[in-house]
């Protein structure tokens, strides 16, 4: 029977250590898997006909947009399709186990022990009222593989070769003790602590600042070299890939549409769609999109947005009566016609720093003057005068437009504020849908029926009804798929060609910004540690956190 | 009328259940459908598998249509006795029986519908729209007078409705306005609070941001954007409490605060069967039923309209 062979294989996992013992031939081998989700409106295949091999110690990553299959087969790996997913054809076998013809309780036996998942948010994947050490050891526990004592002991060293430091201590801690990146390698523990023979990694680093994912990327690594496990990368991250696999296979619509050598993938791309991603893949290109542009401002002028010393304190328990600083004497300059970059990892008060300026959020000290004009005394009604020239567009195209409004109201909506006719307002939405590259007859559509790239074009739409100088950019293309990304940013720096608006781009994504930037300041922890032009910065950047930072950008040694 | 509003939204809901098909293996027969909008079949399916909420939906109208035109469900007048008929069991000739005066019961309750209903509506109105802006204001203005409000809040929380209504109702005289505005007043707690927490989610929200920077006036903000986004949550609970309402005032009515007789009302007229609850069972079964089923499904109409809401979020 199946169940005991799996019991079998499952009281030998953990004594096995290396290569030795495994049996040869593929860790994971896929054929023609067909899985498909039920739907009010009859069966959505979610992907068709997906072979994959993973060998034993072999990084394997499956790279494509979202929609595109990519977390389905990796779920489907690890046996946590959602209930509502059907597996229509093909196998999955795990080291020579046929997976999808295990019995439920075999097949939970191999997915805890011999199949690791290291999930996307490590702040969600986590119990909160659980200690983290009891976390790790659950796993042994609940498969039977150590007792308690023994458990925690192990739970311990897994904690250590993840990479956190005094794991005595921490495992005696909680989740919300911990940074994002430190649960992210207690989940990597959690994942390894059973000596799995296949890891899967689903989007591992998505949600961490880029010197964290760098870390993160860097344990994994060296973990399944020392235990020769075989790895499954998800990512959207080409630049992940080029860094970490050993081989790249590219999804898109539920299908693979290519697959090879990490090097071959990357230098010699046989499908137009793994060339088109390549191509928008921001750390992978060569050459800036701001590099072909014609310029229009220039830094000699006097600078229509200039923010001097500005400070911004929230009221915080135990630090005193000045609170937490997460703006800390903060001073740009931005001029007409141009880009300046203000780049930092969370927590450094980037987004705060462009709301301050915005006068969105009041600072506690410091000034902004736009254009001359001192605004940060101006009352609520002159304030409303000055605002017309200065617009944001956010980061999230999902939240940042109401949902009950139709595209030519959302569009028209500043107008509409400014007091002018429906008609007007609407004439204008119709124009400003032309200029963002939109088919017109979108103004009648919700934002629901739109997709993320078609909704950021919306909210930029917005912020350019009312003919602004200046135009607050907070990560607007974080939220979107590669490609699209590059379409968006080649959006903003035809625009800027066009009207001569001044971009304060924001952004944690070092390649962005150097694509789009005249000029950069650098941020952390609420404080500008260096300022010039995008050029200057990065080929001679002087501070050593931008340094830092620089060389955590996945995929730059590669090109 | 507001009334129907809800109930036109619930008669094109039962083409959107929300209920989760049974996960079973996919037959031929579910084939995916190539035209986008829910066909007839789609339709039929979500009524077989709702039956609950298209019945409460159907008696809802019917009710709603004895409030309106009463002379289409019945032709004799509530008023008329005819002293030789008196108290006769339901029967073909008189559905809910007559009563001690042989007035027929059928027609009392289709033209205390009119009454009933309307004080309900006027309780639930006074409620969702006293409770609203009061919740709108405190969730966006926050500060002090949030915090005052929220604590006069609790306490009118605290005393239990039907208590509070008598209170109000003692004070404001007798009627059945009066007492819809007693009863309404217990229900501005609740529709404040659910209203102010979803103000609090909606203004915090990234479009809420985008209007401000766009240059909207705070007037805006809070009509165009805020109160459309957080009203549904509170047009559920209104269905909600309309079925309390509808007993909450028939309560008092039964009591003898509400409608002064021979005026039909639903509540008095279960008051007034009870002398003869031992030998005319159906004087207060009839319009005692009538209430019951009345509340029922307009809470099964609330709780459908939730989830819809739950879903769309």
């Amino acid at each position: 029977m199946t169940s005991t062979a799996a019991s079998r294989n499952l009281t030998t996992a953990p004594a096995v250590d290396g290569s030795g013992d495994r049996p040869s031939g593929p860790v994971l081998r896929i054929r023609g898997l067909t899985v498909q989700y039920r739907t009010r409106r009859g069966p959505v295949p979610a992907i068709q006909d997906v072979d994959l091999d993973i060998a034993a110690g072999e990084t394997v990553a499956l790279v494509g947009e979202s929609g595109s299959g990519k977390t389905t087969t990796a779920l489907a790996v690890t046996g946590l399709l959602a209930t509502t997913a059907e597996i229509t054809a093909g196998s999955i076998h795990w080291q020579g186990q046929d997976l999808l013809a295990l019995g439920r309780r075999a097949r939970r036996a191999v997915s805890g022990i011999g199949i690791g998942l290291v999930p996307q948010d490590p702040t969600v994947s986590l119990n909160p009222v659980k200690r983290i050490g009891d976390q790790v050891a659950e796993v042994l526990l609940i498969h039977k593989v150590a007792r308690k004592a023994e458990a925690r002991e192990i739970a311990v060293e897994a904690l250590r070769s993840a990479g956190i430091d005094h794991p005595e201590v921490r495992a005696r801690q909680f989740p919300h003790e911990l940074s994002g990146g430190m649960r992210q390698r207690v989940l990597i523990a959690i994942a390894l602590v059973g000596r799995p023979a296949l890891l899967v990694a689903d989007e591992p680093t998505s949600a961490l600042d880029v010197t964290v994912q760098r870390q993160i990327l860097d344990s994994i690594s060296d973990l399944i070299t020392e235990h020769h496990t075989g790895m499954l990368l998800v990512t959207h991250d080409l630049g992940v890939a080029a860094d970490r696999a050993d081989r790249v296979v590219v999804m898109t619509g539920g299908r693979i549409v290519e697959q090879g050598p990490t090097g071959q993938i990357l230098s010699r791309p046989e499908h137009p769609y793994t060339r088109s991603l390549l191509e928008a893949a921001p750390s992978l290109r060569t050459s800036g999109i701001g590099s072909i542009r014609r310029r229009v401002g220039s830094s000699t002028t006097a600078p229509i947005l200039h923010a001097e010393h500005l400070v911004k304190s929230f009221p915080a328990p135990g630090v005193g009566h000045h609170g937490i600083r997460a703006v800390d004497d903060v001073s740009f300059a931005l001029h007409p016609g141009r880009t300046l970059g203000l780049v930092g990892e969370s927590g450094s008060g980037k987004s705060t720093s462009a709301r301050l300026a915005l006068r969105l959020v009041e600072p506690t000290g410091g000034t902004v003057r736009f254009d001359g004009q001192d605004i940060t005394g101006l009352s609520a009604g002159r304030l409303r005068v000055v605002r017309r020239r200065f617009q944001l567009v956010q980061q999230n195209p999902y939240a940042s437009l109401n949902p009950r409004w139709s595209v030519a109201q959302l569009i028209g909506e500043p107008l509409r504020s400014y007091g002018e006719s429906a008609t007007v307002a609407r004439e204008r939405a119709v124009e400003l849908l032309d200029l963002v590259g939109l088919p017109t007859d979108f103004e009648h559509r919700r934002p629901a029926e739109l997709s993320g790239g078609q909704r950021q074009r919306i909210a930029i739409a917005r912020a350019l009804a009312l003919r602004p100088d200046v135009v607050v950019l907070d990560e607007p293309v974080s939220a979107l798929d590669v490609r699209v990304q590059a379409q968006i940013l080649q959006l903003l720096v035809d625009l800027q060609d066009e009207l001569g608006v001044a971009y304060l781009f924001i952004s944690h994504d070092l390649a962005v910004i150097r694509q789009i930037s005249d000029d950069v300041a650098v941020l952390r922890g609420g404080r500008v540690v260096e300022t010039g032009s995008t050029e200057a910065v990065f080929t001679d950047p002087h501070h050593a956190y931008t340094r830092t930072l620089l060389e955590a950008i996945p995929g730059r040694g590669r090109v | 009328m507001t009334i129907e509003v809800p109930l036109l939204e619930a008669a094109t809901n039962t083409q959107e259940p929300t209920d989760r098909r049974p996960n079973g293996p996919v037959t031929p027969t579910r084939s995916p459908r190539p035209s986008r909008r829910a066909g007839l079949g789609e339709w039929l399916g979500g009524v077989v598998r709702r039956p609950g909420l298209v019945l409460s939906v159907v008696w809802l109208v019917i009710v709603v249509l004895a409030a309106l035109i009463p002379t289409l469900l019945t032709s004799v007048d509530p008023l008329r006795a005819v002293p030789r008929q008196k108290l006769l069991e339901p029967s073909w000739a008189h559905l809910f029986g007559t009563d001690q005066l042989g007035r027929d019961l059928f027609a009392r309750v289709v033209h205390g519908a009119a009454l009933s209903l309307g004080s309900a509506l006027l309780a639930v109105l006074v409620g969702i729209v006293v409770g609203s802006l009061l919740g709108l204001v405190a969730g966006f203005v926050r500060g002090v007078f949030d915090e005052v409000l929220m604590r006069i809040v609790d306490v009118l929380l605290a005393i239990p409705a039907l208590l509070l209504s008598l209170a109000l109702v003692t004070a404001l005289g007798f009627g059945t306005v009066k007492v819809a505005i007693a009863v309404g007043i217990t229900s501005v707690a609740a529709c404040a609070r659910v209203m102010r927490s979803e103000v609090l989610r909606v203004r915090e929200s990234a479009y809420i941001e985008a209007a401000r920077a766009g240059g909207a006036r705070w007037s805006r903000i809070l009509f165009r954007h805020v109160l459309p986004n957080a009203a549904g949550p509170v047009l559920v609970l209104a269905t909600l409490e309309f079925g309390t309402a509808i007993l909450a005032v028939s309560a008092l009515s039964f009591l003898g605060y509400g409608a002064v007789p021979p005026a039909p009302e639903w509540g008095s007229l279960v008051a007034q069967g009870r002398d003869f609850l031992s030998t005319a069972w159906w004087l207060t079964t009839m319009p005692g039923l009538t209430i019951a089923i009345t509340v029922l499904a307009a809470g099964r109409l609330s709780r459908a309209l939730g989830g819809q809401d739950g879903v769309r979020r």
